[in-house]
């Protein structure tokens, strides 16, 4: 069980990274990674709202969708309990804990529409993963979300400063650090943990 | 067709308890505003300058409602902003006085000697990197790769010929440039001051005029002539004391490097 856990987590951080092996997540990795800080914050934000996400929507998959034999609804029911969930923690948060809630400040709403959050709890249910599993999987998958997230943006903080032929000013060199980061990342793909 | 009509039932009740969840929870977790932090955003001028020294106009929005800043913050918009502020927030309107940027060098590329040629990145910050903090002899002079310019918000901020120069009638004083100048030459002044040093070379008399056709030389011909006793010379540069300067402009005139500029003009 907790070999089991622990290749889900290392799985999920390195070898599958959502952003660098799967692709999921792009828009928020290149919107939000121009400065360290709020790449971090954005990154504690995925990471919070995909295990919520995987929890809750494991519970309404195998609860209601699977029983009444309504699978291929999985994407639409995922979609609407995200997008209440995300309203819900805002509004929670603002209230409970006004800290956390700052510290997050706008990239909470920004997430409700982020393909990874989906991505996670559809590719919890293709795993069949159970309910420790999945939110296992949700957390770690926030965690290699936010690994990546962070490192761009160290990368380009320093790019500011490198010599690069003036065709590339602005979005094309980020692509390209961003292209060979994730060579980077390919050197962990097909590697198998614990059999 | 059980299938169709659990699909819109199970996704219709789903939605529905969703709502119905959201609207309780709007009530429940509703954090009060203060109505008068809406009015104050309103009237602040919404360029997220950070001139007043808190993140964004919302932010500052925010202090002034809880009574933890003053009114008269909002550089961007100036008295009336801070009239208007006042009003919402109630209390007497003690207006600040308008600050314009300044770049206290005139070392333009004809003027100020070149120490190497810079085909570096176009950043002030990577150009301070190599020998003496400047690509000109004069390691107090402006680099001119124009950390200013990009940071302003106002068009007010432009490098001409390796030197910023100050668009006064477009500068709000935000203090955006100041951050920006990784050697601190840029500092704001008060609007009303008309005379200004543009020099800030620290250097001997003799040194300054082997490095730049311009530089302040520190031969205390203004110190003597003025009025006032407003310029002074220390450390080898001409200052104003702007609490004791008449405006009039006499320094100016009699100085041998015309490096005092007048704005009164």
């Amino acid at each position: 069980m907790l070999t089991n856990i622990l290749s889900i987590a290392l799985g999920a951080i390195l070898i599958n990274n959502f952003i660098f092996s799967q692709f999921l997540g792009c828009c928020p990795f290149l919107g939000c990674s121009s400065k360290v800080d709020t790449a971090t914050g954005m990154g504690l934000a995925v990471v919070f709202v995909m295990g919520l996400a995987s929890a809750i929507c494991w519970v309404v998959d195998t609860y209601i969708l699977v029983p009444l034999g309504l699978d291929f609804l999985e994407t639409l029911a995922f979609i609407l309990v995200i997008a209440a969930l995300v309203q819900f923690v805002e509004m929670f948060l603002k209230k409970m804990v006004p800290s956390l809630y700052t510290a997050l400040g706008i990239y909470l709403p920004l997430i409700t529409t982020n393909c990874a959050v989906l991505g996670v709890v559809l590719l919890n249910v293709q795993n069949h993963y159970n309910f420790i599993e999945s939110v296992v999987y949700g957390i770690t998958g926030g965690l290699g979300f936010m690994l990546a997230i962070v490192l761009f943006a160290s990368v380009r903080e320093r790019i500011q400063f490198a010599d690069y032929p003036e065709c590339f000013e602005g979005f094309p060199i980020c692509l390209v650090s961003a292209g060979l980061l994730a060579l980077a990342f390919m050197g962990f793909s097909g590697m198998q943990i614990f059999g | 067709m059980t299938t169709i009509l659990y699909s819109i039932l199970v996704l219709g009740a789903l939605g529905a308890i969703f709502g119905a969840v959201l609207a309780y929870a709007s009530k429940v977790f509703h954090v009060e505003v203060d109505p008068r932090q809406e009015a104050v955003r309103e009237a602040l001028a919404g360029a997220n300058c950070g001139g007043c020294g808190y993140p964004g106009c919302d932010g500052y929005a925010a202090a002034v409602a809880a009574g933890e800043a003053p009114c008269n913050k909002c550089v961007a918009g100036g008295a009336a902003t801070a009239a208007k502020v006042a009003e919402i927030m109630g209390v007497a309107n003690d207006a600040a006085e308008k600050m314009v940027a300044f770049v206290p060098c005139s070392g333009a590329h004809d003027i100020a000697e070149p120490r190497f040629n810079y085909s570096g990145p176009v950043d002030c910050r990577a150009a301070m990197l190599f020998g003496g903090k400047s690509s000109k002899l004069c390691t107090f002079a402006c680099i001119g790769l124009g950390n200013c310019e990009r940071a302003c918000q106002f068009d007010a901020m432009h490098v001409e010929n390796g030197v910023a120069k100050v668009d006064r009638s477009k500068c709000v004083g935000c203090g955006a440039c100041v951050d920006a100048c990784p050697k601190s030459i840029v500092k704001l002044i008060p609007e009303s001051q008309k005379i200004m040093p543009a020099c800030r070379n620290q250097d001997k008399g003799a040194q300054v005029m082997k490095i730049c056709k311009v530089g302040c030389i520190g031969c205390m011909k203004c110190q003597r002539e003025c009025p006032a006793d407003a310029i002074v010379v220390t450390n080898n540069v001409a200052t104003v004391d702007v609490s004791k300067c008449v405006q009039c402009g006499h320094c100016a005139d009699v100085c041998p490097r015309h490096i005092i500029e007048y704005f009164g003009k």
